[in-house]
């Protein structure tokens, strides 16, 4: 079987003007959404108390509401998490009562209320720890940044290393807007799911450039625009199974994961899909406009053979 | 061309026995079981205590389907959760305080495996539930209690040396000591110097009074605060033994920061409330000498506090602290002369000698007991001294319930906190989501796996069965690997299985299809399979190594759950190089590569276009 048979190369790179602003548009759409909508970011980064309970029926919530407003905490989301009898509450950092204290009172009224409520996972993260989230959060994204422009420069060349972070940081954005847009919650395991995302979509990068600098020495009398869709096409049928292939696990982990691994699983999804894309339709476009030419490839490796040739 | 000299076979054909070795003990489950340790290791554990056990469990008719000596304690292991249940209280009531009686999971793994340390993966809190906290240490509590201590043995020893002063205040961070005249501030300091190194002093008039104040020098700040830290470590490591808790972890996290995790806790409010209390017990005089009606006014005099007796009036109480809870050696519940619930209080040496003292030379005159609790003093009795008490024994009875008395008695023994902690960060799971997240996270590898196999074989046929199985090999690996590393898996961790299986057939898709390439370029079945393998390897490491730096990341700036993700990520990546090209081409050579002519590369249909030129 075989799913690509492309006759000529696609000239993928004259449709650069397009793709450019299809990405311009996303990415400003997604820059949009996060300052205007914001993140909706979870407990584990605003700080507050987050309690599971499960019901041995279906939940009836206007009543969990109801006892948790008795106790004086107005403020406080309940929802359902999943199934039907299982109910999410969220509870603000209340300052003058202790966190411990805190899920237990809400527990025990719930029990009051219904004895057949079950503790099913309590979250407490203080404010301060929330901060310290973000910020090791913020630091890990950056680490990943730099380390992947410094591998990319090392292994290629520097235009190589920033076109393939900026596809990739593309994705980055793209991916909080879409968690933005939806206000779905965002985690420390979406955070984890992004930065893996990352360094797994530069892969697909690094696949084509390893073929454009292979290209660069195959093909001599070539444009750099004809190297580049020769690469791309040619590399083409196996971003598109790869990919595939991981997002058949990550479709697997979406439909049996649970709600715990929902939005990881979705956030996987997104950066998979506008992987492929970026690093066909955004990073190559960049190193054209970086000004890649065959010399910044190909001229050190025959500086190696002859100094290698060397007795 | 396509063959393997002999040793990368074996070390293929080692590592995978080894990874089914150590996988092995996975599939075996775990059975509910008892352990009993002792509580202080001067205690030995020994056959004469496997015998009290023994015969504690025959006499409650529990039989155990396995017992084990080991090192730590006694393990017996039982047929359900029911007996383990019924096995554990009976157990605690036949042995008594001094050990510990702790529920735990065995894996059912034959003996053989455990002795080669082959054990099931250490499963996190989030897949078998659990209470996890994270609990910061209150520095500057740690230095005021340092200071409150020096105040009163700075009195002591003034008392002591006979040297007069007028007045004696901590306030903030200092001490100041008054003095009538300059000689008996300038004995004062020479005592105070070498008596306490920690202190810096410092001379200062003011108003025709001659004081002498007293900080904490930089570096006993910091030996305090770490030692407090410390000191709160053990405290909280008694505490969790006295829970019983099978397998806790309580270690330092940070400069101020205490990590404690208690796998399997299912009663998590007691949990709490033993670990975040701060109870410490103090031992003043009663002030009988001023008035009790004038401090209800708000007139309340120097040196004094106000404070009300557990089931009594307002009562005066002198600041200067005799005899602090860390002169306990045990503290038991008990029953007074009258029957009331009452603890038992047994001090240390120096404790005894100072309440001797103390005693002798109050007779007739009231003591308090307070017993102090997150800034909240409570006077539990204000008994009259009638008599000099020797022998360090000390009573506490005052109007208590006997749950009362075990809770105090359990903290005084486990002793005080050094400085009070505060609960920062909490993530607790109860034992059915903990059962929810592993089949969660099983089935979504389980069918992950499934789908990459059934498109992989009918994709690449022959070669596409080749990777499946050397995906296989990946996924034994990395079992094996996490089973012998003990590292703690998680829920993220699964993920990050199920993930690193979807990024690791990348590898072998990659090979796949530069041997098409090859192919189609027309070079010859076994030279395409060769260059295929040659020219996609440098790729694949591109690729890897990208992925690796993200998970080195997340493991370095990642906490808890995170981690647990970066952890596996990162292993699967090596197990994944190692399977998709050495175990599948150790494989494709085994199969063709001795053959002399292979005409086809049974890798699926390879289409070539029709008018290619090049």
């Amino acid at each position: 079987m075989e799913f690509f048979r492309i006759k000529r190369d696609i000239p993928f790179m004259s449709w650069g003007k397009y793709t450019t602003t299809i990405s311009l548009i996303t990415f400003i759409l997604s820059v949009f959404f996060l300052a205007s909508k914001g993140l909706n970011l979870g407990v584990d980064f605003t700080g507050g108390t987050v309690m599971e309970v499960g019901y041995s029926q279906t939940a009836d919530l206007n009543r969990v509401r109801d006892v948790v407003v008795k106790l004086g905490m107005g403020d406080a989301s309940v929802q359902n998490f999943g199934t039907s009898r299982d109910v999410l509450i969220r509870l603000p950092t209340k300052p003058e009562m202790s966190s411990a204290r805190l899920s237990e009172t809400v527990l025990s009224a719930l029990k009051q209320d219904d004895s057949t409520v079950e503790m099913r996972r309590v979250e407490f993260v203080g404010p301060q720890v929330g901060k310290e989230l973000v910020e090791s959060g913020a630091l890990a994204l950056l680490f990943v940044s730099f380390g992947i422009v410094a591998y990319l420069a090392i292994r290629f060349e520097w235009k190589f290393g920033l076109a393939g972070i900026i596809a990739n940081l593309h994705d980055v954005v793209i991916i909080l807007g879409f968690f933005a847009f939806f206000q779905w919650e965002f985690s420390l395991t979406v955070l984890a799911a992004i930065l893996a995302i990352l360094g797994y979509s530069v892969n697909e990068s690094v696949v084509i450039f390893d073929r454009i600098r292979e290209n660069f020495r195959k093909m001599r009398k070539a444009t750099v625009a004809q190297t580049i869709d020769n690469a791309i096409t040619r590399t083409m049928s196996r971003t598109i199974i790869t990919h595939g292939s991981t997002q058949m696990v990550v479709v697997s982990m979406l439909l049996f994961g649970g709600e715990a691994l929902h939005y990881f699983a979705l956030a996987l999804t997104i950066g998979i899909l506008f992987g492929i894309y970026s690093s066909v339709l955004v990073a190559s476009p960049i190193i054209m406009l970086l000004g890649v030419t065959r010399e910044d490839l190909v001229k050190p490796e025959k500086k190696k053979e002859e100094t290698e040739a060397l007795p | 061309m396509n063959r393997y000299p002999f040793w990368k076979y074996l070390i293929i054909l080692v590592s995978v026995l080894l990874g089914l070795l150590y996988t092995l003990p996975n599939f075996f489950g775990e059975s509910p079981a008892v352990q009993v340790s002792p509580l202080r290791s001067a205690v030995k554990v020994d056959t004469v205590l496997l015998q009290r056990v023994e015969d504690a469990l025959k006499k409650a008719n529990l039989a155990p389907s396995g017992m084990f000596l080991e090192a730590g304690g006694i393990k017996a292991r039982f047929a359900d959760t029911d007996m383990q249940l019924k096995a554990k209280d009976e157990l605690q009531a036949a042995l008594g305080t001094n050990y510990v009686v702790a529920l735990n999971l065995l894996p059912n793994s034959p003996q053989w495996l455990t002795s080669i340390r082959a054990l099931p993966m250490y499963l996190g809190l989030d897949l078998r539930g659990g209470v996890h906290f994270m609990l910061q240490v209150d520095m500057k509590g740690a230095l005021t209690k340092a200071l409150d201590r020096h105040s009163a043995d700075i009195r002591g020893s003034l008392r002591e040396q006979k040297i007069q002063y007028t007045g004696l205040d901590k306030e903030g961070s200092q001490i100041t000591v008054k003095f009538r005249d300059t000689e008996s501030r300038s004995k004062a300091e020479t005592e105070i110097n070498k008596t306490y190194i920690d202190l810096t002093l410092r001379q200062r008039d003011e108003g025709g009074e001659f004081l002498l104040t007293a900080t904490l020098k930089e570096e006993a700040q910091k030996r305090i605060q770490d030692s407090a830290v410390q000191q709160n470590i053990t405290t909280l490591r008694n505490r969790v033994n006295e829970l019983g808790v099978a397998e806790p972890i309580i270690q330092q996290a940070g400069a101020d920061r205490v990590l404690v995790q208690l796998p399997g806790v299912q009663d998590t409010a007691k949990a709490k409330d033993i670990l975040g209390r701060t109870a410490t017990l103090e031992v003043r005089m009663v002030d009988e000498e001023r008035d009790v009606e004038s401090a209800l006014r708000g007139q309340i005099p120097f040196g004094a506090e106000l404070h009300t007796e557990r089931g009594g009036g307002p009562i005066l109480i002198k600041k200067q602290v005799v005899l602090t809870g860390d002169r306990i050696n045990d503290a038991k519940a008990g029953f007074d002369s009258n029957n009331q619930p009452a603890v038992h209080i047994d001090l240390d040496n120096n404790g005894s000698r100072i309440f001797k003292q103390l005693t002798r030379d109050n007779v007739g005159k009231r003591m308090a007991i307070l017993l102090i609790e997150k800034n909240l003093v409570e006077v539990v009795t204000a008994p009259v001294i009638r008599e000099e008490i020797g022998g360090g024994r000390v009573q506490i009875s005052g109007r208590m319930t006997s749950e009362e008395a075990r809770d105090v008695a359990l903290l005084l023994r486990a002793g005080a906190l050094a400085a009070p902690m505060d609960i920062i960060e909490e993530r607790t799971v109860g034992p059915s989501l903990g059962a929810d997240n592993i089949s969660r996270g099983f089935n979504s590898t389980l069918y992950g796996f499934l789908a990459v196999a059934v498109f992989m074989s009918i994709y690449y046929l022959a070669f596409g069965c080749i990777s499946v199985v050397a995906l296989g090999v990946n996924l034994l690996l990395l079992i094996g690997l996490l089973s012998i590393l003990q590292a703690s898996l998680t829920l993220p961790g699964m993920a990050a299985i199920a993930l690193t299986l979807g990024m690791a057939i990348d590898a072998n898709v990659l090979i796949n299809e530069r041997i098409r390439d090859e192919l189609r370029n027309g070079i010859s079945p076994q030279a395409a399979i060769n260059a295929g393998y040659e020219r996609a390897f440098g790729t694949i490491l591109d690729s890897n190594i990208t992925t690796l730096i993200s998970g080195l990341a997340l493991f370095a700036f990642g906490t808890g759950p995170v981690r647990g993700f970066a952890v596996v990520l990162c292993l699967g990546i090596l197990t994944s190089m190692f399977s998709a090209v050495m175990v599948s081409r150790g494989m494709v050579n085994l199969m063709y590569g001795s053959r002399r002519k292979l005409d086809k590369v049974p890798i699926g249909q390879v289409w070539k276009p029709a008018n290619d030129k090049r």
